[in-house]
């Protein structure tokens, strides 16, 4: 069962590397960068769980943290992960909006300003 | 519980939240107060940057400083805490970045017309996700320094948004930029399920002593791709030439001089950091030759063939940093100290040259080689500065570019590689040749009035410009003047190359690294004492700058020479071939990329099965 969760990252960035790829839309091909990046979420929360585990929370001092818990350092990391993908894709996405503005088209073969 | 001292390294977060922190007051500030106030706020904080940076690098000068940040410090050698060291190549590298920021700056003034405080908040935060990553000692962190860098770079390249192609620009720059941040990600998760930390030294400590296994180098070529592809190197660069030939001429000055070389810096402090124990030397130094002699190539193929102005520094630039990697990869003291004398004088050099581009389209409204035949016959004391610039970047001593070039060819061949100064003379004198012959061309009018017009590449008509400048601002050429003043002073100053040796001691001791960080150990690892010139670095120097001349001579009259040796005519479509993978299609590069990262798990992976 936990080698599911890998297999599912693994899936979600090659499926969205894919998609950017094939991609006839920019908006599509944004949405499949975050796809991938949401490979790094599955990975990294993958990484730090344990089954049956606590989640981690100490509320008071006194008590001895149990040996027992999901890892915080992961998730942390996984939230400023969110955090980063919705800065770079709204950039993105704005950026988007701008080329449909001046040129009426968001698929890349349609594009050809910078060949060579 | 180890005591680390503090004084000189408790400044070590300021340098990297100082730039935030101005970039927000302009932000809020930038609209009810005069443009130049803006202006003046800006680069004094760029300078102020720069002062600190100084500070810090003269502090590190004796080892490193180590800061734990909010007094996270490590219990027998364990730590959940975000470590900053500062090495002496790291702290240059930043100060480097804050002065170029500085330049790039004083140069807008006058660049933009009308543009508002946000792009001096872009230009701060970009600098500040520079100085982060160049300091900073954990691989987490590397990827938010390298996120907030990327997104405030995707943002300056597309920041004249009423430019088409700059905005295509900056949509490939971004999507394959943090494809591969993402990619680095995920061999970051693989990393920490085998330590249990995300820290460099912890992460050297957590892999010593076991064989490096599948997910080993899965995890290392994986890290290395974000950084790969940040560093340009082939074929992870299609991104480059189409974000530098639309970015704002100051904003190009940053991304040549110190985002590329950043990236490849990260790479190999990665590597330095934790694989260097771990994987085998040969096998690493293979694989970097191999994909530094191939960027080199394929850049300085490509630029040659440009006409378009910018496209053309764009490639020369992937060319150059093709050559960082053959220097770096020699992994050695003298091929490090090589390289960062080399990114130091290429910074100058190749930001004139930038800046240089940008007054041509300030004044011609084009950076198109080929349209601009002769356009600049009144303004020769610009095209005596681009001869220069492009002299400089050939190798002519006494500039820097000299220097690191003469040093990384003599490692070169004392690692083994006959081949090394030749590659080095070669890109040196096709990169800086195609610029001379656009010298020639547009502020001369040499050769014979252009006809040819090809449809498959880029022609320099990109976007109007900002201004049509009647006269030359002294802002301009103050920024200019600096920058290739700047490159030369490099050249002169004796003992640097003493200097740089000891950096790059500090940089490759990897022991040392790990030890300091965690244990508080300082030691001194020895540095050898070398004079800045020898007669066979300096003959190689001035044997680059004359094949520059010669390739320029070639350009110029290429078509004359093609009636008498018709033979040449077979290169042209090998080279079409080139230019037709350089879509500006934003999957063919993720596609590439992606081929990219396969073939350097099997370079690296497959010999050591």
């Amino acid at each position: 069962m936990s080698h599911y969760a890998y297999f599912v990252a693994g899936w979600l960035i090659v499926i969205g590397a894919l998609g950017i790829v094939r991609s006839r839309n920019l908006v599509q091909a944004i949405v499949c960068l975050a796809v991938a990046q949401s490979g790094t979420y599955v990975l990294l929360l993958s990484v730090g769980y344990q089954w049956g585990a606590a989640p981690p929370l100490f509320s008071e001092p006194a008590t001895k943290p149990t040996l027992h818990v999901v890892d915080p350092l992961v998730q942390a990391m996984t939230l400023t992960d969110i955090v980063v993908s919705a800065t770079v894709t709204s950039m993105l996405l704005a950026i988007a909006i701008q080329i449909h503005k001046r040129t009426g088209s968001i698929d890349p073969d349609e594009l050809d300003a910078l060949r060579g | 519980m180890v005591t680390f001292d503090h004084g000189a390294a408790a400044l070590v977060p300021l340098a990297v939240a100082g730039p935030i922190v101005v970039a927000c007051i302009l932000l809020v500030a930038g609209r009810s107060v005069p443009r130049l106030a803006v202006d003046v706020t800006a680069i004094a904080a760029a300078l102020a940057e720069a002062g600190l940076l100084a500070y810090l690098l003269s502090s590190a000068a004796g080892g490193r400083l180590v800061t734990w940040v909010a007094g996270w410090t490590p219990h027998h050698g364990y730590s959940v805490g975000i470590v900053l060291v500062v090495d002496p190549l790291g702290a240059g590298i930043a100060l480097l970045a804050a002065c170029l920021t500085a330049i790039a700056l004083l140069f807008s003034t006058r660049y933009f017309e009308s543009i508002e405080a946000h792009y001096h908040a872009l230009i701060l935060l970009f600098l500040s996700g520079m100085v982060g990553l160049s300091l900073t000692a954990d691989l987490f962190n590397m990827f938010v320094f390298f996120e907030l860098m990327g997104a405030a770079a995707y943002g300056l390249t597309a920041v004249q948004i009423e430019d088409e192609s700059a905005l295509q620009g900056g949509l490939n720059f971004g999507i394959v930029n943090s494809l591969g941040a993402y990619i680095s990600l995920t061999g970051l998760g693989f990393l920490f399920a085998r330590t249990g930390s995300v820290g460099l030294p912890q992460l050297q400590t957590g892999l010593a002593h076991h064989r490096p296994d599948a997910l080993v180098i899965a995890a290392f070529v994986l890290v290395l791709t974000g950084f790969l592809v940040k560093g340009a190197l082939v074929p992870f660069h299609f991104w480059l030439a189409d974000a530098h030939a639309v970015a704002p001429a100051p904003v190009c000055v940053l991304f040549s001089g110190v985002m590329v070389p950043l990236g490849i810096y990260a790479a190999f402090r990665i590597y330095w950091a934790v694989f260097a124990p771990v994987l085998p030397l040969g096998d690493v130094r293979r694989t970097f030759l191999v994909l530094g002699a191939l960027t080199a190539v394929v850049g300085s193929i490509m630029s040659l063939t440009q006409r378009h102005f910018k496209r053309m520094l764009a490639y020369s630039t992937i060319a150059h940093a093709g050559l960082f990697v053959v220097a770096l990869a020699c992994l050695s003291v003298a091929g490090t100290a090589g390289a960062l004398l080399y990114v130091a004088g290429h910074a100058g050099v190749k930001g004139a040259l930038f800046l240089i581009a940008g007054v041509m389209l300030s004044r011609y409204g084009s950076v198109d080689e080929l349209a601009l035949y002769g356009a600049g016959r009144g303004q020769k004391a610009m095209g005596w500065l681009l001869v220069a610039g492009a002299l400089a970047l050939a190798g002519l001593p006494p500039f820097g570019t000299a220097l690191g070039k003469a040093v990384a060819e003599d490692a070169g061949s004392a690692a083994g590689y006959g081949w090394v100064p030749v590659l080095f003379v070669a890109v040196s004198a096709l990169t800086a040749g195609a610029i001379l012959r656009v010298a020639a061309r547009v502020y001369w009018g040499l050769g014979p009035k252009p006809v040819e017009w090809s449809q498959a590449r880029s022609s320099g008509n990109v976007g109007e410009p900002e201004t049509r400048l009647q006269r030359l601002p002294v802002t301009m050429v103050i920024a200019i003047g600096t920058l290739l003043v700047g490159a030369l002073v490099m050249g002169l100053l004796p003992g640097l190359h003493s200097v740089a040796n000891r950096a790059a001691a500090s940089f490759t001791d990897s022991a040392g690294y790990a030890n300091q960080a965690l244990h508080n150990v300082h030691e001194l690892v020895a540095a050898p004492v070398t004079p800045n010139w020898t007669g066979l670095g300096l003959g190689l120097g001035f044997l680059s700058a004359g094949c520059a001349c010669l390739v320029a001579v070639a350009g110029l009259y290429g078509s004359r020479l093609v009636k008498f040796l018709p033979g040449l005519r077979a290169f042209r479509s090998p080279i079409d071939l080139l230019h037709r993978l350089h879509s500006g299609h934003v999957g063919d590069y993720v596609a590439f990329m992606m081929v990219g990262i396969a073939a350097l798990a099997a370079f690296v992976g497959l010999p050591l099965r």
